[in-house]
């Protein structure tokens, strides 16, 4: 991206923010004017950066449950698309409960799962997976399926396996879809990880984020929810880094579906 | 050894219908195809042109009759020829090198042998310099040049190229003709080529098919004898108007053909009806 496009797309939310804030900092200095009830913009900016050795140190666990909990959704989600594809039984006894996994409420489970294995890693692991798994696993089977029967065929035709035509066809083919699945899924995590600290840690943001509260410091609350909103748009952000990474011909796609309209005749065309 | 490389013989095939009768798409087809002979399978729209070679593709199997490649039975086994669809189906994710090799992989050989295989041939097919390539970069006539490098670097016998330039507009499909006949006549491939085209047929092959309306039989096969090499200088022989009137009238376009014909800025595609 050119930097004045990079301008182009930012000023707007950019002012947008600016507005909001400047509200925000009025409302709070003038009219409520408790920084216990409304701290105000400033307040947070300046007691963030007090405490930005206790943010730093408690954003690294919740970003390792994350991480930790993204790892094991991500597998799983592989796993159960794959079986999903390869056996139709697979798909019709697996894909409703995956739907009814997806109506547990976490924030139900999330202290049954600390009574159940303490103030682990394990639980918070848990709970992120179970909050992104889903979209990772329906993008995934969708994208599977999409697949371009003729494509098959002509592997076929070419004396390719089952497991041949699966690599070959099926994975790369599905992969624009699991990268949406994974844009939708990733900006859960980090909530699923702050969930499942609330219910019982030693140490994490959300964690943090409740003894602030209980000792009335409402403006560390709103720094503590600044830091979780900067790591999830970043954790977003680089999905699109990822893709771009993974799928470097897509580039090209949207460039020809965009642009000129025609792939013209262009035989000296670089 | 047989005296031909591919031989089809009583080809039957039928599908089921929505009302539960079959309905009849090949009814007895034989074709017998040379080595190193260009062949074109012309017919009307859905006389099963595509089923035909979905059978000897092994992709289906025919109610009854047989598929010979070089003497041994193929029938309802894939991998004996190299099948090249309608539409070029080059994977949008992998390099023009990477679909050219993708043949060559599936029969197990190491990624980088098959891709170090198909490199020598980009020059020929006019692909230097576009290796790296996505296919989304390419021109159409490209995409189908680099389809049909796929296709021949599979080593097999017999290709069998399905409408190859149907979807290209009409001068860069007669561009891509004359590459290919001007190519065909060095390598000598057994080519199989269906079209709805008289003069791709006519300019192209060394014999012609003519199948029915469905369900499908050859009612005529004609030697194209025209000489070689063929060029845009062929279109302007009388031989080359004989032959095809010659075909169209085989198709049962012959009145309609000739009202055609008379026009003096006739595109191809009309004779299909």
């Amino acid at each position: 991206m050119s930097a004045g496009r990079l301008l182009r797309t930012l000023w707007p939310p950019l002012l947008l923010a600016a507005v909001l804030l400047g509200g925000w900092q009025l409302v709070g200095r003038f009219a409520i004017d408790n920084p216990q009830v409304l701290p105000t913009p400033s307040d947070v900016a300046s007691a963030g950066w007090d405490q930005k050795a206790a943010l730093w140190q408690n954003a690294l666990p919740t970003l390792r449950e994350t991480a930790a909990g993204f790892g094991l959704s991500f597998a799983v989600s592989w796993i159960i698309a794959t079986a999903m594809d390869f056996s139709a039984a697979a798909r019709r006894a697996v894909y409703p409960l995956l739907v009814a996994s997806q109506t547990i409420p976490v924030i139900a489970v999330a202290p049954l799962f600390v009574v159940i294995f303490g103030f682990t890693l394990l639980p918070k692991m848990l709970l992120v997976a179970l909050a992104t798994f889903f979209p990772l696993t329906a993008s995934l089977a969708e994208g599977f399926a999409a697949a371009d029967g003729e494509a098959a065929r002509l592997l076929r035709s070419m004396g390719a396996s089952r497991w041949q035509a699966f690599r070959k066809v099926r994975v790369p083919g599905a992969l624009p879809f699991f990268f949406t699945g994974l844009r939708v899924s990733i900006t859960y995590a980090i909530g699923g990880a702050i969930f499942a600290e609330y219910a019982g840690a030693e140490d994490g943001l959300g964690i943090y984020m409740k003894q602030m509260q209980d000792v009335f410091r409402t403006d560390l609350v709103f720094a503590t929810i600044l830091v979780i909103a900067v790591l999830s748009v970043l954790l977003f952000a680089s999905t699109y880094l990822l893709e771009r990474l993974v799928t470097p011909w897509r580039r090209y796609e949207r460039a020809d579906s965009s642009g000129d309209g025609g792939r013209g005749r262009g035989w000296g065309r670089r | 050894m047989s005296e031909y490389q591919l031989e089809v013989s009583g080809l039957i095939q039928e599908f089921p219908r929505p009302d539960g009768a079959a309905l009849r798409v090949l009814d007895g087809l034989d074709l017998r195809v040379r080595p190193g002979e260009f062949t074109a399978v012309i017919g009307p729209s859905g006389s099963g042109k595509s089923t035909l070679f979905n059978i000897v593709a092994g992709l289906d199997r025919p109610i009854a009759g047989e598929v010979r490649v070089d003497g041994r039975i193929a029938t309802g086994y894939s991998a004996q020829v190299a099948y090249m669809p309608q539409k070029d189906l080059l994977f949008p994710w992998r390099t023009v090198e990477a679909n050219a090799a993708l043949g060559l992989e599936v029969q197990g050989v190491p990624k980088r042998e098959a891709r170090a295989r198909v490199r020598p041939l980009f020059g020929e097919f006019g692909l230097e310099g576009f290796e790296r390539s996505y296919p989304a970069q390419l021109s159409g006539g490209m995409r189908q040049r680099a389809a049909l490098l796929r296709t021949v670097a599979m080593g097999r016998p017999v290709l069998l190229l399905d409408e190859p330039f149907g979807a290209l507009d009409s001068l860069t499909r007669t561009q891509m003709q004359l590459w290919l006949a001007e190519t065909w006549q060095r390598h000598g491939w057994t080519i199989v080529l269906v079209t709805h085209d008289v003069r791709e047929a006519v300019l192209l092959a060394d014999s012609v098919h003519v199948l029915s309306p469905r369900p499908a039989r050859v009612v005529a096969r004609f030697d194209a004898d025209l000489p070689r090499p063929r060029t845009a200088a062929t279109f302007q022989l009388p031989e080359f108007a004989r032959l095809e009137q010659a075909v169209l009238n085989a198709l049962g376009l012959k009145d309609h053909a000739s009202r055609i014909l008379r026009m003096p800025d006739t595109s191809s595609d009309r004779t299909e009806t």
